[in-house]
């Protein structure tokens, strides 16, 4: 498993070459700082990262540590301070604001810790929401997004409001939301955060099966140490910098 | 986009149903009460209005409506019918008595005195009888509201005696009159009938009716009547709109119902506006949601708009229908007779709908679209 963190060199070679084409986003010297009164405070100090299809990948670290904000600028829903993000070759925050949020109805799909539903269309229609952003018929749409509510082994909840349905059944969904349209890039938000230890493992295994291929990048943001051992690639982010990028997590976690 | 965006408003019924009351509720009260103030106030004109013969009202220079005159000295009629492009004059005399009916109740009424031979100044229908009755003696006509507020419900008014002024007056027949402002009972009869009932002053006549002969304009007729008389002369629509202005100008009506308009309106303001901008709140996540995923603020506001589309559209028509309902449901009582709903009034309604919900939509919409994507993952 890869765990280095590219840098840009002047003579790039073979492997450095096959690694950038496998790069799905590439953040460089991001800064971000947020306003409180009068004051300002830095969450991001400058981090330098880079995520690669094919591989599932944690950003971790203590509330405050800056994970969420990290992760909200690099797939296109946060401006940073300062800095530049690639996501797939494409320098986002250069776009215009239409423009980006085309380019992430394209190639990110989203899986909100809670959910964010639609609480009065059914499971169908609540993963099929991307698609019908996109303009596509409602019907072919909802025909779309059932194939994948029956390969997450929800097709038959697929006419049940949100409310009518488990935890998990509501996380399958948020799923199914994030993977119909076939994005390039999937961000997860504390997926497991509401499940028990062995439905939080089912759903890994699940967003791995489905969530992780070759040409598709998987950002999770978590803090749950039950699912560590899953990860590809492990992200540590302590008071806004990279403090390990590795295959496990550090001792001492 | 907009089937999301429908479903996400009726899925919420409280709130659905919350939207529609304050809709509805905004219309009807609007609606109704502009249809009760101008039908209310267009019975300023209905003395004019219920002689539809009468092309050129002519009266004393001091008479301001059908109501408040002043009466002329009798050859008055003889300058009038002397005036070139007049086709025929005749008197109308309109002055108020008092009526003690059979069983003793006492009755402010408006007694109207109709040219003898033609009875030009009748209303142009009856309900019960024939006009041609007044040729008998003692004989009066009564207006349908005056069957109601004199006799009872299913009591019969003709034949039945009255004190008038200490004179003697028999119902022989009910016409079909508009009601006055006040619903005041109005009672008919022959011009020399009239001086009897009403008290002996030197002058009685209160109006020359007169009608212009063919070519010539009811204006130009009216002007030439005032320059050679010295009378004023208006035309019938000259002098119903002089009705409907002494009740705007003397009465606190306008005030009264432009109050209730606007409390229809602010209500509809309050409860609309409180009711979406809760409902835009509940789905404030779900919006957010939407703009992470891909949504543009655009769509997010064509979404709002069609929410506040199908609301008002479908507020307002319960709104209108409530209104019909009413003027029908009440159609049969006098005090409402011939309300209608001119086609003004429901388009103010929808105007005022159109504001409600764009100030209400605009206040919610802006919260939506100062919601960052970003917070939906905090």
């Amino acid at each position: 498993m890869m765990n280095t963190m590219a840098k840009t060199t002047s003579t790039p070679t073979a492997s450095q070459s096959a690694s950038e084409a496998n790069t799905a986003i590439s953040a460089s010297g991001i800064i971000r700082d947020f306003k409180a009164g009068q004051s300002t405070i830095r969450v991001l100090h400058g981090i330098d990262a880079e995520i690669r299809s094919g591989e599932m990948t944690y950003v971790v670290g203590e509330s405050g540590s800056g994970k969420t904000t990290l992760i909200s600028i690099m797939c296109g829903i946060l401006w940073p301070t300062e800095g530049e993000v690639r996501v797939f070759g494409t320098d986002i925050y250069a776009l215009s604001d239409t423009e980006l949020v085309n380019f992430r109805l394209e190639n990110i799909g989203f899986i909100f810790q809670q959910y964010n539903l639609i609480p009065s269309i059914d499971a169908a229609a609540n993963a099929a929401v991307p698609l019908i952003a996109k303009g596509m018929a409602i019907e072919p749409a909802r025909k779309k997004a059932m194939e994948l509510l029956d390969a997450l082994n929800i097709g038959d909840q697929a006419e049940k409001l949100p409310r009518q349905l488990s935890g998990g059944q509501q996380q399958r969904v948020a799923i199914a939301r994030a993977l119909v349209h076939e994005p390039r890039l999937v961000v997860c938000d504390e997926p497991t955060a509401a499940l028990d230890a062995s439905s939080g493992r089912r759903v890994m295994d699940l967003l791995r099966d489905v969530a992780v291929s070759e040409d598709r990048a998987c950002i999770i943001v978590t803090h749950d140490n039950r699912i560590f051992d899953l990860a590809d690639r492990i992200l540590v982010l302590e008071d806004g910098r990279i403090t390990h990028d590795g295959t496990d997590m550090p001792d001492g976690h | 986009m907009l089937w999301i965006a429908i479903r996400m408003l009726t899925g919420d019924k409280q709130k659905f149903y919350g939207l529609l009351f304050g809709i509805a509720f905004s219309t009807l009260l609007i609606t109704q009460q502009l249809t009760i103030f101008v039908n209310l106030i267009e019975r300023g004109a209905s003395g004019v209005y219920s002689a539809p013969e009468a092309e050129v009202w002519v009266m004393d220079p001091v008479s301001r409506t059908t109501e408040v005159n002043y009466a002329m000295p009798a050859t008055a009629l003889d300058e009038v019918r002397s005036v070139e492009g007049v086709e025929w004059a005749v008197p109308h005399l309109r002055a108020v008595a008092s009526v003690r009916n059979s069983v003793g109740d006492l009755e402010g009424v408006t007694i109207v005195g109709v040219d003898d031979a033609t009875l030009i100044g009748l209303p142009e229908s009856m309900i019960e009888g024939r006009k041609s009755v007044l040729s008998r003696p003692d004989t009066v006509l009564i207006d349908d509201v005056g069957v109601t507020k004199m006799f009872s419900p299913g009591e019969s008014p003709i034949g039945a005696r009255l004190e008038l002024n200490d004179q003697r007056a028999v119902i022989r027949g009910i016409a079909d009159a508009i009601p006055s402002f006040t619903s005041q009972v109005t009672l008919y009869t022959k011009y020399s009938q009239a001086l009897n009932y009403v008290p002996g002053t030197r002058n009685r006549l209160t109006f020359v009716l007169a009608g212009v002969r063919d070519g010539e304009t009811a204006e130009a007729v009216a002007q030439r009547i005032s320059d050679q008389t010295g009378l004023k002369a208006l035309p019938r629509e000259e002098l119903a709109q002089s009705g409907v202005d002494f009740i705007i100008e003397n009465t606190g009506i306008p005030l009264n119902f432009g109050i209730t308009v606007a409390l229809g309106f602010i209500v509809g303001v309050a409860i609309v506006g409180l009711t979406f901008s809760l409902f835009i709140r509940d789905n404030i996540k779900q919006f957010g949601a939407l703009k992470a995923i891909g949504v543009t603020n655009f769509k997010i506001a064509k979404m709002v708009v069609a929410q506040a589309t199908l609301v008002g559209a479908v507020g307002y028509a319960l709104g209108v229908v409530g209104t019909v309902m009413f003027i029908y449901g009440f159609s049969g009582n006098p005090t409402f007779k011939g309300f209608y709903i001119p086609w003004q009034i429901p388009f103010i309604s929808l105007i005022a709908v159109v504001v409600i919900l764009a100030l209400t939509g605009w206040i919610s919409l802006r919260s939506v679209m100062r919601t960052e994507p970003a917070s939906v993952f905090r």
